[in-house]
């Protein structure tokens, strides 16, 4: 096999690959060029974070608009402070309010941002004051079951003394 | 009583030393390969013909391979997932496990049984029959002019391999879930493209597949350039190269993989 050959060959396989790599990273990876071109970031206190974890998406209306860049505990206040790295092309209002939701039954936990009514917007570094955290499902059953106990009580109450 | 059981004990203790021993050696001459190199690509046509013989000569298998793969994923993956009644996540499913193992795995399982062992009978015969004592006669360093372009062509082309094996495995998936079986055209791209991360599945299993690369080659290249200079001795190497280098993927990729769930740190 002469050079000739062998070079258009292992050209065509070298831009094979490369077109492979290109469809990996876009049609599959989802890597955008330009138009992510910076994010900011914003700090959230959660009592309860639940699953959530980094990678996590933000999203507003539905749309994502950020990730959870990092979870960690905060010794001082005793609750998880969540980094939130926002895409530079969305704003939100000051007072926006930021509550841990869950997509689907099963789905993955995620950081829904509603935005507020104020003039002024939040900045790199600023911190969510509104916060809503994960409902926990033992604490939900455990409120429930405390409410159902109390109604039960009230109503016997009640026939007691209804009775004589 | 005693004496036999020292002798196991002995038996055992002398084989976990020529593991390591094997496993040390494999790491010196691929040093002495990286000392070598720089002919290789000083004439990089050395090089490219080795890119032919391993790379362009696998693509075959490896494509095919992929698709098949691909497939039995997506029809494996809409099995279980329908019970849940979430079989529009298919294609999150076939592209994690493709991207992130079955990807750089299989390809480079393929490619230590398709090109490694072709290596290394290649340079276990050139040692038989004394075409390397001759280059060492005509003062050609044979680790420059026969190993080192042999071992560059397979850690060239591996990752391109597995690259293509995933993104044929994907098409084997689509093909499957979407045409065949009724998926959400949309929902199949959409949701892989929300959980598929750039930098950590793909760049991840580019680096692994890169490590694989460096990992076969060496063993083959080792295995050739030691193989007793016989017909059995040749034949020995051969088998040896495929066992030891799929060992060593399969240990490597647990290894990388703690490591990238870690996060490097």
């Amino acid at each position: 096999m002469n050079r000739a050959t062998l070079n258009t060959w292992v050209g065509l396989f070298v831009l094979l690959g490369f077109l492979a790599f290109l469809m990996l990273a876009f049609k599959v990876g989802n890597l955008s060029l330009g138009g992510g071109s910076g994010s900011y970031d914003l700090v959230a206190h959660f009592d309860n974070i639940g699953q959530l974890k980094e990678r996590a998406p933000v999203r507003s209306a539905g749309v994502l608009v950020g990730r959870v860049r990092s979870v960690s505990f905060d010794a001082r206040h005793y609750n998880a402070e969540v980094h939130l790295s926002v895409d530079a092309q969305y704003h939100f209002p000051r007072d926006s309010s930021a509550s841990i939701l869950t997509s689907g039954i099963l789905g993955e936990q995620y950081v829904g941002l509603d935005a507020g009514g104020d003039d002024k917007m939040l900045k790199n570094g600023d911190e969510i004051k509104l916060v809503q955290g994960a409902m926990v499902l033992e604490r939900l059953i455990g409120q429930f079951l405390f409410n159902k106990a109390q109604d039960g009580g009230n109503d016997k109450s009640s026939n007691a003394k209804g009775a004589p | 009583m005693m004496g036999s059981l020292v002798r196991g004990l002995q038996n055992i203790g002398d084989s976990a030393l020529r593991i390591i021993e094997r496993i040390g050696a494999v790491v010196l001459f691929l040093g002495q390969i990286l000392g070598h190199s720089a002919p290789s690509f000083r004439r990089f046509s050395l090089v490219i013909r080795e890119m032919y013989y391993a790379g362009v000569q696998s693509l075959i298998i490896i494509l095919v391979s992929g698709l098949f793969v691909g497939m039995v994923l997506g029809l494996q993956g809409f099995e279980t997932l329908q019970s849940y009644g979430s079989s529009e996540s298919v294609g999150v499913l076939v592209a994690l496990s493709l991207m992130r193992e079955l990807g750089p795995v299989v390809s480079a399982l393929l490619f230590a049984s398709r090109a490694g062992s072709a290596m290394t009978a290649e340079i276990g015969l050139m040692k038989a029959t004394e075409q390397l004592s001759a280059m060492e006669m005509m003062a050609v360093n044979p680790l420059a002019r026969v190993v080192a372009p042999r071992f560059w062509g397979g850690v060239f082309s591996l990752p391109l391999l597995a690259v293509l094996f995933g993104a044929m495995g994907i098409i084997g998936g689509f093909l499957v879930t979407v045409v065949m079986l009724g998926v959400d055209s949309g929902a199949f791209w959409s949701q892989m493209q929300a959980a598929v991360d750039f930098r950590h599945d793909v760049v991840n299993g580019m680096i692994k597949s890169l490590v694989f690369g460096v990992a076969v080659s060496a063993i083959a290249t080792f295995e050739g350039f030691e193989a007793p200079p016989t017909a059995e001795g040749v034949s020995g190497a051969t088998t040896r190269t495929v066992v030891s280098s799929s060992l060593a993927i399969l240990a490597l990729d647990l290894l990388l993989t703690a490591f990238m769930m870690k996060g490097w740190n």
